[in-house]
């Protein structure tokens, strides 16, 4: 398998790898004078389940952000779909295609799961305030798609039993799940997933690894992660960033990761000897 | 016996599907709700689905005889799979879809499962892990795709694109299809049922045409059944009640199956549809009783008043105005308005708003939980019955409804006493043979289609209802010689909602001992009440005010026993809670959730020899399998306590 072939490659479980998504290119980002990010430069294949790890303060969710349009680097720049990306207000960034979820939970507690869901698809509902008031119409037609859409999401996510709960309710692993379903409800191209398996028992981290592959191969939605859980990491991802102190110190398959003596000193620590 | 039974009517499932799509083509025969929304389909869309499905089976070169395997939730298309692969000449064979792989392997091999229907991944993977073993599985197909994609479908495909297949090629397999639909009869194997089997490997019971309509036919006239009832299809397709409501009541009535959007949505749904014939064994009667209660210990002061003071109105006078026995009318006004502030609304709430017939049976119910329900308007009734005779061998006509009898003989079923106190019936609806079981068959039914029950019971004088006393095998005698009846005890503490299960010990013993599962929900619920903290379920059963409680109701039980000169030998002198829930996935239980008795005598040896020697307490380590199928052990250390008997006066007077 050559990951390095711009025309893609092809996974060891046979899933075809398209051609360069997203491209992060030379990317400095600095908060005053602290460089969170110096220098780093990678690619997202289409279809393709990315993920950036590294130790505590490396700078990986800095680099989501800057993946998402929320963070504008200092220098280098963003290509995506072949463009030079800009300076883009958030509700741009969804229209892009791009989603993401968050790693300390943002839905909203007191509306019911399907609410939270409904909302991830509002930069694609196109009537305005009176017609959504009187529900007339085409405003009337348009939540019938959109509902169509999001109980699709809820099949999938196997939540139709909480369909009508409100979130504030749920517990910690289905709110993951709920917030998961609400970023694929806006049908993304590229998803960023911030510490997905975060606080979860075993048997959650399961469920959720086994939704993530299930969406990128139900969906063909690419996916960018980041993670702490190792084990997860190399077992979901087909090629891993890892970061250490704003640097990107590997890139590559999960065992060519494995097997670089920088990632390994970065986790396990250097003797001073 | 009705070997004249008019042929006037059609003679097989499939046929009884043409009938249905000519005579009600337009009114719904299935619903399943699927993302948020009731999907629906007539019947003469079934009756096309239906012959789609047979298509792709002759496609994939079905024989007759050929077994095809249906495991997954109810869903129409499992259902339409059944009657597909019997107008090929096939035999379905419905599957527990919570057994382990090992449990489907036996059950595959067993019969020789040529093909496979699996509602979704989770059933191809267990299939998948037994396969190697299972040479003879020709094809596996699917209902739901996701995850799918990555399998290796050489010999595997989705159910839809199989049928898309079938209709591809009509024109090949079509003839040959008609042919095969054409020649079947009443005495052709309509559906193969393995039975739960409280002891030894499960048993198929094939069971014919004749069976499976007439039964259906006779039941549903019993009960005025036609085609605009609707049901709720929620539990499990291999049980003999599910393929007898879902698809041979059905079948004969015309009416609508209507399947839940998953288990976990099941109350949801049925709150939806609102059925008018409607079947759940006790556990779930008993399970939205403790709901109610716990939710109106929580409700408002008001309304709590409200509540009880209409529950109380209910119970006196609810029952008589069912069964239409003469009430004041004073009375019937108070009931008319309590039906409109409380009861309509409660019953909305259950989904029991349209409820017309209502069926319990499996397991004994607490006369209060069966009263509740009755008081409330709801024709909730008994029968009592077998997968060897397609369910029914008695049911209780409307107005002589009981919660201590099964009923009369159901139309059509003979039943008479043994010597011995063993229900024997012929019917029929009485099984055909145990699939390759020829000596089994022999010992169950004989020469002239008597079958045994295995349950002692005895009609009562006067009304002519059958009561059962208990499994004819467990009854026995203690060491003094006095009349042992497990079951009739444990029925007598599972009434106490804070018991979930209970095992009582005794068979040539000199006194009787159990070990008691407390309900989890219940007590956790009054542990939250009275600020008792816990950790764990072990903990919980283990807790010093637990076990008062338990006691209490042991004592309870005791003194009921005792009033019953036969029986006082049962009271229980010595009990344990259990420091786990039995459980299926540890063999403790059927499928059903029956008690395996033996299973748990040998597993809990120690407990309880611990019982018998007088200890005070006693360590132990159990296995346990978890869901996925791994293996455990949790350690505890029990507490034994005694319990208060009341002196057996009488027997000392009589000896």
């Amino acid at each position: 398998m050559n990951v390095a072939n711009p025309e893609g490659y092809t996974t060891p479980d046979g899933r075809r790898i398209g051609g360069v998504l997203m491209e992060m290119k030379n990317i400095t980002l600095r908060f005053g004078g602290v460089n969170a990010i110096t220098n780093i430069s990678f690619d997202i294949r289409d279809g393709e389940i990315r993920a950036i790890i590294g130790p505590n303060g490396a700078g990986k969710s800095s680099m989501l952000n800057v993946i998402s349009g929320f963070y504008v680097p200092q220098e280098g720049e963003v290509w995506f779909k072949g463009y030079k990306r800009g300076p883009m207000k958030p509700y741009q960034v969804a229209r892009l295609g791009i989603a993401r979820t968050f790693q300390n939970i943002a839905l909203f507690d007191g509306m019911s799961v399907l609410d939270n869901i409904m909302t991830g698809r509002l930069t694609m509902m196109k009537s305005g305030l009176l017609g959504q008031a009187i529900w007339w119409g085409g405003a009337q037609r348009e939540e019938t798609e959109n509902r169509e859409k999001v109980e699709k999401i809820i099949d999938f996510l196997e939540i139709q039993n909480i369909r009508k709960t409100p979130v504030g309710r749920l517990p910690y692993g289905l709110k993951k799940r709920v917030e998961l379903a609400r970023a694929l409800a806006a049908e993304p191209k590229l998803l960023l997933l911030d510490e997905p398996m975060a606080g979860m028992n075993v048997e959650e981290k399961e469920d959720m690894s086994r939704f993530i592959l299930d969406v990128n191969d139900e969906f063909g939605t690419t996916i960018a992660l980041i993670e702490h859980d190792m084990g997860v990491v190399m077992d979901l991802s087909d090629r891993v960033v890892v970061m250490d102190y704003g640097k990107k110190i590997g890139d590559g398959t999960p065992d060519e990761v494995r097997n670089n003596q920088d990632v390994i000193d970065a986790y396990l620590g250097v003797s001073h000897d | 016996m009705s070997e004249n039974a008019t042929t006037d009517h059609p003679q097989s499932i499939p046929a009884l599907l043409a009938r249905n799509a000519a005579r009600w083509g337009g009114y719904p025969a299935y619903r399943e709700k699927e993302f948020g929304i009731w999907q629906s389909w007539t019947w003469a869309e079934t009756a096309a689905e239906v012959r789609a499905i047979a298509l792709g089976f002759m496609s994939l070169g079905i024989e007759r005889g050929d077994h095809v395997a249906i495991i997954g939730r109810n869903r129409p298309a499992l259902y339409w799979s059944m009657v597909a692969a019997e107008m090929c000449g096939a035999v379905p064979v419905p599957l527990y879809q919570d057994a382990v792989a090992e449990e489907m392997a036996y059950v595959l091999d067993h019969c020789g499962a040529r093909f496979v229907v699996c509602g979704d991944q989770e059933q191809v993977d267990k299939v998948l892990e037994v396969q190697d073993r299972l040479p003879g599985i020709h094809h596996i197909a699917y209902l739901d795709k996701r995850g799918m994609r990555k399998y290796d479908h050489s010999a595997m495909n989705a159910l839809a694109d199989i049928s898309a297949e079938g209709l591809a090629g009509h024109h090949r397999f079509e003839e040959e299809l008609n042919r095969r639909t054409a020649e079947l009869t009443y005495d052709h194997t309509c559906v193969m049922l393995y039975t739960s089997g409280t002891t030894g490997k499960p048993k198929g019971v094939v069971l014919s045409n004749r069976n499976i309509i007439e039964t259906s036919k006779n039941s549903a006239e019993f009960d005025r059944l036609n085609h605009n009832d609707d049901i709720l299809a929620y539990l499990p397709m291999a049980w003999v009640g599910d393929f007898i409501f879902s698809v041979g009541q059905a079948f004969w009535t015309g009416f609508t199956v209507n399947c839940p959007e998953n288990a976990a949505t099941m109350m949801t749904d049925l709150r939806e549809i609102g059925p008018s014939y409607f079947f759940a064994p006790p556990r779930v009667f008993e399970g939205q009783l403790t709901n109610v209660m716990i939710r109106m210990e929580d409700a408002g002061r008001i309304k709590k008043r409200m509540f009880d003071r209409y529950m109380a109105l209910a119970r006196k006078v609810g029952p008589a105005i069912l069964d239409g026995k003469p009430v004041s009318g004073m009375d019937r006004l108070r009931y008319w308005l309590g039906n409109v502030l409380v009861y309509g609304p409660l019953k909305n709430t259950l989904g029991y708003s349209r409820i017309r017939v209502g069926y319990t049976a499996g397991e004994a119910i607490g006369p209060e939980i069966f009263d509740f329900y009755r008081s409330l308007g709801i024709n909730l009734k008994q029968l009592y019955g077998q997968t060897e005779a397609s369910v029914f061998i008695t049911q209780q006509p409307d107005g002589e409804v009981r919660s201590d009898t099964v009923g009369v003989p159901s139309p059509g079923v003979e039943v008479k006493i043994a010597e011995s106190g063993e229900v024997f019936y012929r019917s029929p609806g009485t099984f055909v043979e145990y699939y390759k079981n020829a000596e089994s068959t022999a010992s169950t039914k004989d020469a002239e289609g008597w079958v045994a029950t295995g349950d002692a019971g005895f009609f009562e004088e006067g009304t002519g209802h059958l009561r059962i006393i208990d499994r004819a095998k467990d009854v026995g005698k203690m060491a003094d010689g006095s009349l042992f009846a497990p079951k009739y005890v444990e029925n007598k503490l599972k009434f106490f909602p804070n018991i979930l299960e209970a095992v009582v010990f005794g068979a040539d013993r000199s006194m009787c001992t159990a070990f008691i599962n407390i309900d989890l929900t219940a007590v956790g619920n009054w542990a939250e009440r009275n600020n008792i903290a816990y950790a764990s379920y072990q903990e919980l059963a283990g807790h010093p005010k637990v076990y008062e409680m338990i006691q209490s109701h042991v004592e309870e039980v005791n003194r009921s026993v005792a009033a019953d000169p036969m029986l006082s030998g049962c009271q229980i002198h010595r009990f344990l809670i259990l420091h786990k829930e039995l459980d299926a996935d540890d063999g403790e239980l059927t499928r059903t959730r029956k008690v395996r008795r033996n299973i748990i005598a040998e597993k809990f040896a120690d407990l309880i020899d611990a019982l018998y020697v007088g200890k005070d307490e006693i360590y132990t380590e159990t296995e346990v399998t978890y869901e996925d199928g791994r293996k455990g052990k949790i350690k505890a250390t029990l507490e034994i306590r005694d319990a208060a008997v009341v002196a057996p006066e009488q027997r000392m007077a009589a000896e």
